[in-house]
């Protein structure tokens, strides 16, 4: 299988405390990594060094053997990040923000309704988001999953708010990207129904000096 | 793979942020009748002669503008960082400044365009002449982007602190000086009867100069913010 | 540039070559601003029209000097923070900031003491005095962004933009500041401009200059030392340097 995502001995300091040093991993077409570790260990902030958003303060992120710095817009065109916060706006229908999120994210959606109905939104789709509860705006988030070509996901806590069959059906999603040669990073403090060679393990506990 | 092009992107930001703000009506009315109201209270204050209130009138216009674009400035990427739209905006496969002027330029739809609309109300109240009712909403036609764009600066450096109003008015107000003095000064020389061609000329290449600047600061801003 | 600075960067070396630097930063700054001081306030001659009100010159035009020399320093600072993500200089922000705002306030104060007698009164519009006023608005502003944020590193960065639009907009700032002072009143200015100064009074300016020249750069050397020293406090070297033991109860 090919290496879809390498990082090279990364460091990250947070307000002057180490997170993590020297960590170097791999992953490949058809794997996740998990990322565990106690809370404050620093797992989200790895996330976000691979989706761009932070600089580590030593090493490499490659994505198919090339820099993240060398090139950060096609690096994104690659990669999708959904982090902590849905960005749903709170103001527009569910409808509205996936038709918005959807064109940010390059994709032209045929059949909207279908996709609503996917992500179990259907009949909600008038309704601003703010009016929404919290289960819901993440289904939102995650519709962009349903349509998403990019190769690298890197999601954390996705499951957070959801319900068993919202999990149910993140599941079967995350099996037909990793099928069609994806890869996935992921955070969740939810146990993931993979085992064997597919899933990888990394545990982080923030190291003190 | 994402294969939006840079333009498309930018199109629907502003889209997105102008269907947003359509939905937030009182945000783009509320800095509108500030201003009125701060126009009203001068000549409560000062008295309604038509001498000294067509000498102030001016002034008290454009601090009025500069005041109520402050008042709307915390919003342009509070909710933006809160709901987590704006670490999206960082990872969009565009130029970060190029987005970052596009959300600019709505911002001054929905703030500066009006106010331009509103000045000759605003120079009714105050008794200015007339005449100098065109120039007026001239320097506020080019000046208003440039508020538009150093308050985004601004907003964007403080967006990540909770309670960012005080601060942002230290921080901008002395930014605004060189925009207060020509604006009210084209409108004084209109008034004594000489052209303002050429403080309006000055204040034009000013927002050239801010709206070239100001994106790049921005992104910077925005890229600190989402740390 | 990086090659030059990247020994730099770390804050042991930094500490110490700026502690090598210290005492002569010092020892001139107190020679000169001393001789330049006393010639100037005691035995320079007066003024034929202000007689001994001009004085304040060897203090108040140094200080205006530098209140923009540090400005553009800390801008300097800002940018390579900025370029080349050097720690170091994020802190020489905060180590000149400072500085910049008490000398652009020393440049304020004296201005208004000199305005008593020159103008009848404590404040005057006067485009000098409001840029300098401006100036120190700018200087608050940075010092406060600075210090608003929790993580020290988010603050430096933020201020470290600040800096930068600051410096743009300065030059701005002061001429349309001219402009308008020319516009409304001309003639106040000419007070300040002296048409030719003798030498018995310039010799003693120009040592006052560099006096506070190397009184600021002292300070502000100074400054930077306790800003490594309190933000490399984790390390064991700077734990030597106090002579103490630091414990990490987290």
């Amino acid at each position: 299988m090919s290496v879809v995502l390498e990082a090279q001995q990364l460091t990250s300091v947070r307000a002057g405390r180490t997170l993590f040093s020297d960590l170097s991993w791999q992953l490949a077409a058809g794997e996740i990594l998990h990322i565990e570790g106690p809370n404050g260990a620093g797992k989200s902030t790895l996330l976000r060094i691979v989706a761009g958003l932070l600089q580590p303060l030593e090493g490499n992120v490659l994505l198919f053997g090339q820099p993240q710095r060398e090139d950060p817009e096609h690096w994104q065109r690659q990669t999708l990040f959904i982090g902590h916060k849905p960005a749903v706006k709170a103001e527009l229908t569910a409808l509205e923000n996936l038709q918005f999120q959807s064109r940010l994210d390059g994709v032209t959606l045929d059949d909207p309704w279908q996709l609503l109905e996917t992500v179990g939104l259907l009949g909600l789709e008038d309704i601003p988001a703010q009016q929404l509860s919290a289960g819901q705006q993440r289904r939102i988030a995650l519709a962009r999953l349903f349509y998403s070509q990019a190769k690298l996901w890197i999601l954390d806590e996705p499951f957070t708010a959801l319900d068993t069959r919202g999990i149910d059906l993140l599941h079967q999603r995350f099996a037909e990207h990793l099928e069609h040669g994806g890869a996935l990073l992921l955070t969740s403090h939810q146990p993931l129904t993979w085992s064997g060679e597919r899933l990888q393990r990394l545990r982080i506990e923030a190291a003190d000096e | 793979m994402n294969n939006a092009s840079t333009w498309q992107l930018i199109s629907c930001i502003m889209r997105r942020d102008l269907a947003v703000a359509l939905r937030r009506r009182s945000d783009i009315i509320n800095p509108l009748l500030f201003v009125v109201i701060v126009v009203t209270l001068f000549p409560l204050a000062v008295g309604p002669g038509p001498d000294i209130l067509g000498r102030i009138a001016t002034g008290v216009i454009w601090v009025a503008a500069l005041l109520s674009a402050l008042l709307g400035s915390e919003r342009l990427f509070r909710d933006d960082f809160l709901d987590g739209s704006l670490e999206q905006l960082v990872l969009l496969p565009a130029p970060l400044p190029a987005l970052a002027l596009g959300k600019i330029i709505v911002h001054w739809l929905l703030s500066g365009l009006p106010l331009v609309i509103l000045a000759p109300l605003c120079a009714l109240l105050l008794k200015l002449p007339v005449d100098a009712w065109g120039v007026l909403m001239l320097t506020l036609l080019v000046g208003t982007p440039m508020l538009s764009a150093m308050t985004a600066v601004g907003a964007a450096l403080t967006v990540s602190l909770g309670r960012g109003g005080a601060l942002l008015s230290l921080l901008l107000l002395p930014l605004f000086i060189p925009l207060l003095i020509f604006a009210a000064a084209a409108v004084e020389s209109t008034l004594v009867g000489t052209s303002a061609y050429g403080q309006v000329l000055l204040l034009a290449g000013l927002m050239l100069l801010t709206l070239t600047l100001a994106p790049l600061a921005v992104a910077a801003a925005i890229r600190v913010s989402v740390n | 540039m990086w090659k030059w600075l990247h020994p730099y960067a770390k804050g042991e070396a930094t500490y110490k070559l700026l502690g090598a630097w210290l005492p002569w930063l010092s020892g001139l700054a107190a020679v000169l601003m001393t001789v330049g001081l006393v010639w100037g306030l005691f035995y320079a001659p007066p003024d034929y029209q202000q007689g001994d009100s001009y004085r304040i010159i060897f203090i108040h035009v140094p200080a205006a000097m530098f209140s923009m020399g540090a400005y553009t320093g800390m801008a300097i600072a800002a940018l390579i923070a900025l370029v080349w993500q050097i720690r170091t200089a994020e802190w020489a922000i905060a180590a000149i900031a400072p500085v910049g705002a008490v000398l652009t306030f020393v440049a304020l104060f004296t201005g208004a003491v000199w305005g008593k007698p020159m103008w009848g009164t404590w404040w005057e519009w006067d485009a000098r005095l409001t840029s300098e006023l401006i100036l120190l608005f700018l200087y608050i502003g940075v010092l406060a962004l600075y210090y608003a944020f929790n993580d020290a590193r988010t603050g430096a960065k933020a201020a470290a933009i600040l800096s930068l639009v600051g410096v743009v907009n300065v030059p701005i700032i002061h001429f349309s500041v001219y402009w308008w002072n020319s516009l409304h009143q001309g003639a106040t200015i000419t007070k300040f401009e002296k048409p030719s100064m003798p030498p018995e009074m310039l010799i003693p300016l120009l040592i006052s200059i560099a006096g506070f020249l190397f009184l600021t750069a002292a300070l502000v050397t100074q400054r930077l030392r306790n800003e490594i020293l309190k933000q490399e406090l984790h390390r064991p070297w700077a734990q030597q340097q106090l002579g103490v033991e630091v414990n990490h109860g987290v």
